[in-house]
């Protein structure tokens, strides 16, 4: 019956927001080539404007596969192409402002924006091992020139190769990893390969279903940043243009955790005991290099890299108590820190200024003082990023400890939360330096936050504030969603 | 919407309204501020009536869901224990406002609007009944007294305000963990349900999550306290905290502590509380001794309040694991008197620094004479923190010491030495500053009228704990007695299974 074959118009529904995504980046594109020289074409206003609809996309079709279970859109999936259109919405509002002063080109850096944001969208829904390569690499190449963006810059050079290099070798592994796993069970589709596991568990080789999930397991770690995968991150971080690093810090790590959690939970569910203890390592050695390493940092953007390190770390928690509870802290999480982050990295695009001059932590001295504003918003992410009760960054950590306790992974957590302990210390320099100090040359000059900046502030203090004083609605979706995994 | 949520809330709007008030009018804000306090004190009197008459059980209960999903209620309640402990924080934010009247002049609108939001998370603390609830409380207190170290502190500010939040907070992930861990086994943070359930004997725990439980609240509690040898913030915080700060901390903020372990470390731990308390008596009268030891060498008036107050919450942590009834009374009086005295102190201290810009005793002398009210009213201080009759500590003290020879008669001996050496640290002070020769400080103003308004209330209140305990004791006994009956209880039961012979049938429950 050739008719089966054909896509129904419910499954082109079902990848909306990639066709939105991609035809607004052609679009883009198009300007770009056709404009004249002087022209300034509202580019962020035809990005944002296509994220907004790719937003409303998410919602048009009803759950269920598309393309042959290729994909499956449902609550989880649409849960993260969300977290990851926020993120890329926040991104597009941040860069204005930012590229104007660094008098970059405009059409390049968003149409990039929307293919990498059609990547990650799609990495969220994919079902299956070749559709998350093929979403991960959209994500990834968009994303290795985004973080060398501005060609005359040395450092952002230098990020770019390091992404581009590193990126592509864990992107092998990954490969690798799916060849092999397609040996084994004659299959791509995640539940095709978990029954496979089940039925054959007593025949299957198991060194090498080890092997492909652990090679599998060091491409995904390389994405989300997780120790010993991270060396790449706080270079890249700092090096890449400050709206790019917010991008990269929350987009892509929010979209491979989703590929990460949807492999795990389904696919490789039937081998978590072998798993869950380097899962579990993989957590301990995130949060101890992330937030290690952040205390001794001067720069903020290589600060911020390392926290997010050690925020990957907790999400990792998540992950290795291996429970539905456990996936639905980790898409709350994932949801929190998206705000915070990206809303931390605003305030370094906002006062870096030209040439990202001013990026030391010391140049934000008397911020509190000459732009109250702007540092009460970060004083809130940064106490989100600590854990303070009533943001999202505590409900988050939270939910994450109380599905490590339910899993009894008790050490984990105790060492989980001593080490959010040691993070307070580097989080507070900043506030004390933002209020307790003088103000000093890197904030002499300071301008107040443009509207897209103030925006974004705004908006994600307010994210920030409403996951943690009133989560309810979130944490349903999270735990219904997170309920299709058992 | 009860009274107490009115109590709770209307500070945090207070907070609310400051910040969003136009800079510069630093006086309107000053007055909004103090408007909002005394609305705040006024409305918490009217806790007193309801609760008085029925100290057992919580009052103005309001409990409605918050987070559905884990079944986190907003769940508050104010019972004989607490009442006061609300009462003293009502009290002391008006007066804590006052006396930072003219001294703070930067950055006004935000000091005033830290102090409500720090009442707001004290209030908290002292009235929920949900675990999560206490949590959130408990760590939103800690970001307002940040600032107000930090912010308008003296010389060394930031290192006491990052050292201060760090303890807390390290000491507290734990007590969260802990807390997590309870509601995994329990199914609910409710702290009347989860009471109730050890009580009957629905949840139970084995003997080392137990203990394990019980130090992981202990630590939290004891840090804050703070207890010897975890009281290495305190003396940083409270000589760089400005005035109302050091007030802030020192009378309501330690207390949060004492009120966890009678609340929850009495209560749901009994086992390992018992297990556990020679040896927390042993630090308590540790305490006691090495704070006023330490208190007489200081050359600083600010860091030698600082020391008697370790010395002071000795006495807390003494009375409380003597699990006796004078115990328990004398350590929640002691609380509330060691509030009232320290808080007294500490703004004399503030005030004497308005005029002199100096901490350090030996750049005083002979104060007495051009300010004698100011020399009056710090010397009946020092008589109350010392303890003596008549005058608000000696009445904790005493019932402390009573509850205490009934267990440890050589312990008891050691802690009676606390007044003693506090009469000689104090005194000792006193003369140098107060008395002697009076070069360079002739020209000393007395108290103002503002001072006298902040004052006065202080030491009415002394004299009134040292005249007629009856008026707060009763009401914090009886709920003592019940937390007694508590820990008592189940004791002897666990004491019964544990008999020989049957020691494997607790441990396969």
């Amino acid at each position: 019956m050739p008719a089966n074959y054909l896509p129904t118009s419910d499954e082109y529904l079902r990848i909306l927001p990639e066709i939105i995504l991609i035809l607004t980046g052609i679009i883009i594109m198009l300007i770009e080539a056709f404009r004249g020289p002087k022209d300034n074409p509202p580019f962020h206003a035809v990005t944002l404007g296509g994220i907004v609809a790719a937003f409303a996309g998410c919602f048009a079709s009803t759950s269920g596969p598309a393309f042959h279970d290729m994909l499956a859109v449902d609550g989880f999936a649409t849960f993260f192409r969300v977290i990851v259109l926020i993120v890329g919405a926040l991104t597009t509002l941040m860069s204005l402002s930012y590229l104007d002063r660094e008098k970059a080109d405009k059409g390049e850096f968003y149409g990039l924006l929307l293919f990498s944001l059609s990547g990650q969208t799609l990495m969220c829904a994919s079902n299956e091992l070749i559709m998350i390569f093929i979403g991960l690499e959209i994500s990834s190449i968009a994303s290795y020139i985004m973080a060398g963006f501005m060609r005359d810059d040395k450092r952002n050079n230098e990020a770019a190769l390091k992404y581009f290099l590193l990126g592509s070798f864990a992107t092998a592994f990954m490969l690798y990893g799916v060849a092999w796993i397609y040996g084994i069970t004659g299959t791509t589709n995640l539940e095709g390969i978990r029954q496979a596991l089940v039925n054959n568990l007593p025949t299957i080789p198991m060194p090498a279903v080890g092997a492909a999930c652990a090679l599998m397991f060091v491409g995904f770690a390389f994405k989300v940043s997780a120790a010993p995968f991270q060396v790449w991150a706080p270079d890249v971080y700092q090096g890449a243009p400050a709206p790019v690093s917010a991008f990269l810090s929350a987009g892509p790590k929010a979209a491979a955790f989703a590929v990460l959690l949807r492999t795990f939970m389904t696919a490789f569910s039937p081998i978590s005991n072998r798993w869950e203890p380097i899962v579990w390592g993989c957590a301990l050695l995130s949060m101890l290099v992330g937030n290690f390493a952040a205390l001794t940092q001067t720069n903020i953007k290589r600060m911020l890299a390392y926290s997010s390190i050690a925020h990957a770390g907790y999400v990792m928690i998540a992950v290795a108590s291996h429970s539905e509870i456990g996936t639905a802290a980790a898409m709350f999480y994932l949801a929190a820190y998206a705000f915070m982050n990206v809303g931390a990295f605003a305030i370094v695009t906002q006062f870096s200024r030209k040439g990202e001059r001013y990026v030391n932590i010391s140049d934000l001295a008397g911020l509190g003082k000459r732009q109250p504003l702007s540092a009460a918003m970060f004083s809130v992410f940064l106490l989100s990023l600590i854990g303070v009760p009533l943001t999202g960054g505590f409900m988050g950590k939270f939910y994450i400890f109380k599905a490590a306790l339910d899993s009894d992974l008790i050490w984990l957590t105790v060492l989980g939360l001593l080490n959010s302990a040691v993070a307070a210390y580097y989080y507070l320099r900043i506030m004390v330096v933002m209020y307790f100090n003088e103000p000093g040359e890197g904030t002499a000059l300071a301008e107040a936050p443009s509207m897209g900046m103030t925006a974004v502030l705004v908006g994600s203090a307010l994210g920030t504030v409403v996951l943690g004083v009133v989560p309810n609605f979130i944490l349903n979706l999270a735990t219904k969603s997170a309920a299709m995994f058992r | 919407m009860t009274l107490l949520d009115l109590t709770i809330f209307l500070p945090l709007i207070g907070f609310l309204v400051l910040i969003l008030m136009p800079r510069g009018n630093d006086e309107l804000v000053r007055r909004v501020a103090i408007g909002i306090a005394v609305l705040v004190f006024l409305l918490s009197l009217g806790l007193i009536g309801p609760v008085m008459s029925a100290p057992k059980d919580f009052q103005f209960v309001q409990n409605t869901p918050w987070i559905d999903v884990m079944k986190i209620n907003y769940h508050v309640g104010i019972d004989g224990l607490s009442m006061w402990l609300v009462i003293l924080t009502t009290f002391l934010t008006p007066i804590a406002m006052l006396v930072s009247w003219k001294h703070i002049d930067q950055r006004v609108k935000e000091f005033f609007a830290f102090l409500l939001l720090l009442e707001f998370g004290m209030t908290g603390v002292f009235v929920s009944l949900d675990l999560f609830l206490f949590y959130t409380f408990w760590e939103v207190g800690l970001v307002p007294m940040y600032f107000l170290i930090g912010i308008w502190g003296h010389d060394r500010r930031i290192y006491a305000a990052v050292k201060f939040f760090l303890y807390t907070l390290a000491g507290s992930v734990l007590m969260l963990g802990a807390m997590i861990f309870i509601y995994n086994r329990a199914k609910t943070f409710d702290y009347v349900e989860i009471l109730k359930n050890i009580q009957s004997g629905m949840l139970t725990f084995t003997h080392t999550e137990e203990l394990l439980l019980f130090l992981a609240f202990f630590i939290a509690f004891a840090i804050k306290v703070p207890m010897f040898p975890l009281h290495t913030w305190l003396p940083d915080a409270h000589v760089e905290a400005p005035t109302a700060g050091s007030v802030m901390l020192a009378s309501v903020m330690l207390k949060m502590g004492c009120y966890g372990l009678i609340r929850f470390c009495l209560p749901l731990f009994p086992g390992p509380a018992h297990d556990c308390a020679p040896w927390i008596m042993g630090l308590g009268v540790i305490g006691i001794v090495y704070g006023a030891l330490v208190a007489m060498v200081q050359p600083n008036m600010k860091k030698l309040v600082a020391y008697s107050s370790v010395s002071h919450l000795g006495f807390v942590v003494l009375g409380v694991f003597t699990f006796t009834q004078a115990g328990l009374d004398g350590a929640v009086y002691q609380m509330l008197a060691h509030g009232i005295s320290t808080g007294a102190l500490f703004m004399l201290v503030g005030m004497l620094y308005e005029r002199q810009h100096s901490l350090e005793i030996k750049s005083y002398g002979g104060v007495g004479t051009p300010a004698p009210n100011l020399t009056t009213v710090f010397v009946i201080a020092t008589l109350a923190s010392i303890g003596l009759p008549l005058l608000s500590n000696f009445v904790g003290e005493y019932l402390v010491l009573q509850g205490a020879s009934k267990v440890n008669m050589l312990g008891t001996v050691f802690a009676a030495t606390g007044p003693i050496f506090a009469a000689v640290y104090m005194l000792w002070m006193v003369q140098r500053v107060f008395y002697g020769k009076t070069d360079g400080n002739l020209h000393m103003s007395d108290l103002t009228m503002r001072e006298y308004i902040a004052l006065v209330p202080m030491i009415a209140m002394m004299v009134w704990m040292g005249v007629y305990s009856q008026t707060f004791l009763p009401a914090a006994s009886s709920q003592n007695a019940e937390i007694l009956k508590m820990s008592q209880d189940r004791r002897t039961a666990v004491a019964d299974i544990a008999k020989p012979g049957q020691q494997e049938v607790r441990d396969a429950r």
